[in-house]
């Protein structure tokens, strides 16, 4: 037990994180291409049109594992920043900074394909649902964390003050959440809930998973490289950064 | 202990009453914002009156933000905040205190002047009593979230602008919830709903957001 | 081929999702490596400065 979480340990060191990720991020990047390939070939041609929506719900297999992409990223985001603010672990500032732009980037996805399946299904691009609603807020939540982080010269600085507004923000997600709920309800004329179907086939739910564990794939793939770059600047004095540049390309 | 809290405050009412056009602002800010929208929109009166609680909030959550950098920035700038951490007392009561007072200074007003502008926008007697009572309610709760961006923007360029978009967001449930007790109101409805919740959700600041607060000053000024 | 592409008459929806995903995909990594260079560059450079002051 103590020897394993010495090893874990270990990793919090931004030396052997930095070489940990490197060689982690060809099998993230492989598995990427992989589950995307399979899972676009199921969503895009082996499922069958919606006997309701035609084929424009093909779009749920990427709206949705981007939403929770979005909103898990968010979470994540926050507990990383939570750690590197309590325990002072640099790496989990890191992490906490570079997850935020793919969870940006995501969040987008679910705002922009969301509109996209409106369009044919409610006949609008934009609805005031509660759910799409509570995406663009989490959306300038990430916006905000990120002009916070950028907008602080200092690096340990931008990173416990961002850390505390990602805290703010995670206990404020569930609160917004439910109020906005409850203004749509309050406002039934307006509001279009999205009908989930009762009985969702085999093939769309075995496609809807893959294309969530790609889209899991993806970002971490991307949040670690975007880490590495983040640890090669911040220590960029540091010798084990030198002894790296000699080896690599 | 509150004795000292309460020389705080007192100081922080005195400096405002010496400088009385920075409350006045944010009052004047709120009403020509509101007597604004009757001239993008159009003057139907019925129309008005369906869109006033919903302006009236935006109008005020806007002129409470704006009010945000003032919080703690003259503190900031002449030390006066740096000594705050070395006194005894905990520095989330001494930032709760400022917040209070900034609240006296800013929200208060807001309150008070609301019913002319509903007035305005046609809203009738018991909507103008719900309103004054949902911002009474609300408007504590916008400056307690609002000190944590506050501090989290001490000393930085542009501070004003980075504020808007870290608390706006932060925002929309006493928006939904203040506007929503007075559109109730207003369809004839209970308001009693909206404003057990935001009741709740202003206890839930007062003893939350002055923990973070007092976090975001010390990081600032570490 | 051309059934597949227009996806039941909803082709500017379903590949207007699609493809802006794709095309910010790939944004998104071409920065990230952009990035790297960039740092990597920065970064050699910078220790051939040193190594030249302390070889003085």
């Amino acid at each position: 037990m103590s020897e394993r979480s010495i090893q874990w340990f270990r990793f919090t060191a931004p030396a052997n994180f930095y070489d940990l990720a490197g060689r982690l991020i060809p099998w993230f990047a492989a598995l990427t291409i992989a589950l995307f390939a399979v899972g676009l070939y199921l969503g895009l041609v082996v499922a069958p049109p919606d006997y309701q929506q035609g084929d424009s719900y093909r779009i749920m297999y990427i709206h949705v594992p981007t939403a929770w992409m979005g909103m898990f990223l968010y979470v994540l985001m926050a507990v990383y920043a939570a750690i590197g603010l309590i325990w002072r672990i640099k790496m989990a500032e890191i992490m906490a900074k570079a997850i935020a732009p793919t969870g940006a980037l995501m969040t987008f996805f679910a705002l922009w394909t969301g509109a996209l399946w409106g369009r044919p299904t409610w006949g609008v691009y934009w609805v005031w649902d509660a759910r799409l609603t509570s995406m663009l807020i989490l959306l300038f939540l990430y916006l905000g964390y990120m002009a916070l982080h950028a907008a602080i010269d200092d690096r340990q600085r931008a990173s416990n003050a961002s850390a505390v507004l990602a805290m703010v923000g995670v206990v404020n997600v569930p609160i917004i959440y439910f109020s906005v709920q409850w203004w749509n309800t309050l406002h039934q004329g307006a509001s279009i809930t999205v009908t989930d179907a009762p009985t969702m086939a085999t093939i769309m739910f075995v496609t809807l998973l893959i294309m969530t564990l790609a889209a899991w794939m993806y970002s971490i793939a991307v949040v670690l490289a975007r880490a590495r770059i983040e640890v090669l600047e911040r220590e960029r004095k540091a010798t084990w950064v030198r002894e790296r540049l000699e080896t690599e390309s | 202990m509150f004795r000292s809290l309460f020389a705080l405050l007192r100081r922080d009412l005195t400096l405002a009453l010496r400088r009385p056009q920075d409350a006045l602002t944010v009052v004047g800010f709120f009403v020509v914002v509101v007597s604004l929208f009757p001239l993008g929109i159009g003057p139907d009166p019925e129309f008005l009156r369906s869109l006033a609680p919903g302006v009236l909030w935006v109008a005020a959550l806007l002129a409470v933000m704006l009010s945000l950098e003032r919080l703690f920035s003259d503190d900031y700038r002449d030390g006066t905040l740096e000594q705050m951490l070395l006194v005894p007392e905990p520095l989330g009561l001494l930032v709760l205190t400022k917040t209070f007072a900034h609240w006296l200074i800013t929200g208060l007003p807001l309150v008070l002047i609301s019913p002319l502008l509903a007035v305005q926008l046609n809203l009738r007697v018991d909507e103008i009593v719900m309103l004054m009572f949902a911002l009474l309610l609300g408007t504590p709760i916008l400056s307690l979230i609002g000190s944590i961006g506050a501090a989290l923007t001490l000393g930085l360029r542009g501070g004003g602008v980075l504020i808007a978009l870290l608390i706006l967001p932060l925002y929309v449930p006493p928006l939904i919830l203040g506007a929503g007790a007075v559109d109730a109101v207003m369809h004839g409805a209970s308001a009693q709903a909206h404003l057990s919740l935001l009741g709740a959700m202003m206890v839930f600041a007062l003893f939350a957001t002055p923990w973070a607060t007092a976090a975001a000053v010390r990081i600032m000024l570490d | 081929m051309r059934e597949f592409l227009a996806m039941g008459g909803y082709a500017p929806y379903v590949w207007g999702s699609y493809l802006v995903m794709a095309g910010l995909l790939v944004v998104e990594m071409v920065q990230l490596r952009y990035r790297r260079r960039g740092l990597m560059g920065w970064l050699k450079r910078m220790a051939r400065l040193t190594e030249q002051e302390e070889r003085k």
